[in-house]
């Protein structure tokens, strides 16, 4: 009886059943789609993460980062600026113009360095299944043609001197304007990190594409790894040699990012102790990578970490997933915001709207429930009826919805839309003041070197090329977004929808078991 | 059957109290077919259901056979009313969403039988009724006559002992009525029934044995 009562309802009721079915299927579908989206965004979020930090980081450690304009005390005030005395280069004998190349090696300003006696220290951490430090370095390049300014300070004062043409040929204005000089500047990121190998830091996260990793006997040597899509977009190759803060090395190996489509946390990888030396960072360290040895300690680890090594910043997974900013990490806010709050919303708009329908079904009906009652059925029975009604509609509409956020999971996964993730504390800020302060640097570089040589219209390239220097210097990633289905969030959905059935059903039910018997008698329907 | 020892019903409604019954002493004996007529108001509904277990007295004593309907629980009144007890009603009160087999297949659900033997009970009561054929019609595809008839087999598929029609011809036709108060009289007849109508027509109160009248709650017997 229960059974054929409520299919005659469902069916010959089939407006109020088609109401709440299609409410249900709505929240349900868009809790399936923000879940699983969300779940993607996560995913990627630690693909982002895992590109940098490597696999099985729990916790990283470093160094604040310093306000843009204090300069650190490893290469002294005036970081980033190019020195070219009067000798530098070599002078081409009939244009008396220079050929400079310079190549500087230096911790970058995101990344300050620190004692690598932390690195032993955080290792004595209870907790610390293991660690490794690594050195984050830029190596900047300036390549380029200086003016003769000997010849061009005689050419002025030849001109002033008889106010008739020069005599000798003046150097004819570069391609910067500048009067003579044309240069490039260019960038890389360099991580020192231990040839010994470790479980742990970034290069975990990587496979080897071509050559072979780091050994231990690699420690003192010129030997290089590079990120495959730098190698390829800088023209190298297995065996060639990169010029690293002035120093021929040679590249043995080339990774990749594994797993995703990321690049890898650094363009150039090279032994620890040959980083520290090449950038006068002598026993220094910018990041210590940790792994706990249980993931249910890393709250303890962290505060332990803390404790161990004041005036850190120790960070865990977590904290980090909340850096990963870019379209990624406005995926995420959307997601983690406006979709949570959208699906809690139609969620309880689809709840109210299924109370309600049941709740006037339930007064409509006064007289059908009255008259079961009186002809001899139970309140339980009634109000079990009027219960599973609830139930199988919120069901139909959980079954329904669950199709729909299928159909929109599929949708997002067709589309499979690239975020781009980068990665950093204050990410934004921290661009800016970098390029800021490269863009001031290579303004000082240009006067000052121009000044050098006597001639004032040196400033003009001012700013030149910071922008190419930033992109290159972030850790920035591109994802593919891919929401995953779970079962998990099939589960919830099918949970939620009987949930919401049975609170209508609940509500419903009371107000049947309420009624009297003798409703059964009144007169009027 | 039945015995009321000085039943009151009062019903308070806001601030005014309203006494529908009103010290009723009153005796049915087995197998007795009664008429209960009154003006409207009168408390005739009020006392079919003290008869039908449908609510208790303010005080007094509502005795079915041996068992205190007065006293019973909730979920004592429904066993009885499942098992002992039939009804029909002015309106019929059929489920509009259920075919007439399957509204008579509720009056069954209770009792907790088969569903082949529910089923089958239920087809036997409707060919009782004269509706043989329409068990898979849903009640607003038939006549008023025709609903009235399914909700007697509803009342009646259980065999219950008492039978209690809060007036079942009152929104029926003439030549209807006269066919429907047939049915309850030969079911009456064939049954052993007790059977208590509610009625305002004098044409149905005639062909009762008994006739009771009640007025502002108090019942006296009628010539
Ligand atoms: N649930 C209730 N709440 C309050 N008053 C009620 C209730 N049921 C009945 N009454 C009152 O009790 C009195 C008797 O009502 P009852 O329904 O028994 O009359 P009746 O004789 O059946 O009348 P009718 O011929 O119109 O059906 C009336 O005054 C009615 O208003
Ligand atoms: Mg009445």
């Amino acid at each position: 009886m229960f059974a054929t009562y409520l299919r005659r309802e469902l069916t010959n009721r089939r407006k109020q059943s088609i109401i709440i079915a299609i409410g249900m299927a709505l929240a349900i579908a868009l809790v399936i789609v923000v879940n699983s989206v969300s779940a993607g965004v996560k995913d990627a979020q630690a693909a982002v993460l895992k590109s940098v930090y490597g696999v099985g980081t729990d916790i990283t450690v470093t160094k604040p980062a310093q306000a843009p304009g204090q300069g650190t005390t490893a290469n002294g005030p005036g970081r980033g600026r190019f020195d070219f005395g009067a000798d530098s280069g070599d002078a081409d004998s009939s244009t008396g113009s220079r050929e400079v190349h310079q190549s500087r090696l230096e911790s970058r300003p995101d990344a300050p360095v620190m004692a690598s006696s932390a690195l032993t220290r955080a290792k004595s951490v209870t907790g610390v299944a293991a660690a490794a430090g690594v050195l984050s370095l830029t190596n900047s390049t300036f390549d380029g043609t200086l003016p003769n300014f000997q010849q061009l300070r005689e050419a002025r004062e030849d001109r002033g001197g008889s106010g008739a043409a020069a005599s000798t040929p003046a150097p004819t204005g570069g391609a910067d304007g500048a009067g003579g000089s044309s240069f490039t500047v260019s960038s890389f990121s360099v991580l020192g990190i231990d040839p010994a190998g470790s479980d742990v830091g970034p290069l975990s996260a990587t496979t080897l594409a071509k050559g072979r990793a780091f050994t231990k006997s690699d420690t003192g040597k010129h030997v290089a790894v590079l990120d495959t899509s730098y190698a390829k977009a800088a023209d190298l190759a297995l065996d060639d040699t990169i010029t690293v803060g002035g120093t021929d090395f040679t590249i043995v190996g080339l990774v990749s990012a594994s797993g995703s489509d990321a690049t890898t946390a650094s363009n150039v990888y090279v032994p620890l102790d040959v980083a520290q030396t090449l950038s006068g960072n002598a026993g220094k360290i910018s990041t210590i990578y940790v792994t706990a040895a249980s993931a249910d300690d890393i709250a303890q680890v962290k505060t332990a970490l803390e404790k161990k090594l004041p005036s850190t910043t120790v960070s865990t997974q977590a904290d980090l997933a909340s850096t990963v900013s870019g379209s990624l990490g406005s995926a995420g806010e959307l997601v983690a915001g406006l979709g949570t709050w959208l699906s809690l919303i139609v969620l309880a708009a689809a709840f109210l709207i299924a109370i309600l329908f049941t709740i006037s079904g339930v007064t409509r009906r006064t007289r059908e429930f009255g008259t079961l009652k009186a002809i001899g059925w139970s309140n339980r029975r009634v109000v079990g009826q009027v219960a599973g009604e609830s139930v199988v509609q919120g069901l139909i509409g959980g079954v329904i919805g669950i199709a729909v956020g299928l159909i929109g999971i599929l949708v997002v996964n067709l589309l499979a839309p690239t975020l781009s993730g980068t990665l950093g504390q204050n990410s934004t800020a921290d661009a800016a003041g970098r390029l800021g302060r490269l863009g001031g640097a290579a303004g000082t570089t240009g006067a000052g070197g121009a000044s050098a040589g006597g001639f004032g219209g040196g400033g003009a390239f001012t700013g030149a090329g910071p922008g190419g220097f930033t992109r290159q210097a972030a850790a920035s990633t591109d994802v593919v977004l891919n929401a995953p289905v779970t079962l998990w969030v099939i589960l919830i959905a099918v949970g939620l929808a009987v949930l919401g059935g049975l609170i209508a059903g609940a509500i419903g039910g009371w107000r049947a078991s309420r009624l009297r018997p003798a409703a059964a008698l009144r007169s009027v329907a | 059957m039945y015995t009321l020892t000085n039943v009151t019903k009062t019903y308070v409604q806001s601030k005014r109290t309203i006494t529908a019954l009103k010290d009723v002493t009153l005796a049915i004996p087995d197998g007795q077919l009664v008429a209960i007529q009154g003006q409207t108001g009168g408390g005739k509904s009020t006392l079919l259901q003290m008869l039908g277990a449908l609510d208790r007295p303010s005080s007094g004593e509502v005795l079915l056979a041996d068992a205190a309907l007065s006293a019973l629980p909730d979920r004592k009144l429904a066993g009885l009313r499942a098992r002992e007890i039939g009804f029909v009603f002015q309106g019929f009160n059929l489920i509009p969403t259920l075919s007439a087999n399957e509204n008579v297949e509720t009056a069954l659900a209770p009792l907790g039988l088969a569903r082949a033997e529910s089923r089958q009970r239920a087809a036997e009561a409707l060919a009782s009724v004269g509706l043989a054929d329409r068990g898979s019609h849903l009640p607003a595809e038939l006549s008023g006559g025709q609903q009235q008839r399914v909700a007697i087999a509803r009342a009646l598929v259980k065999q219950p002992r008492v039978l209690l029609a809060d007036e079942p011809t009152g929104n029926l036709d003439e030549e209807t009525r006269d066919e429907i108060m047939d049915l309850l009289e030969g079911m009456w007849r064939d049954r052993g029934l007790t059977l208590v109508i509610v009625t305002h027509d004098s044409a149905v109160a005639k062909r009762a044995q008994r006739r009771l009248h009640i007025k502002h709650g108090t019942v006296r017997e009628a010539a």
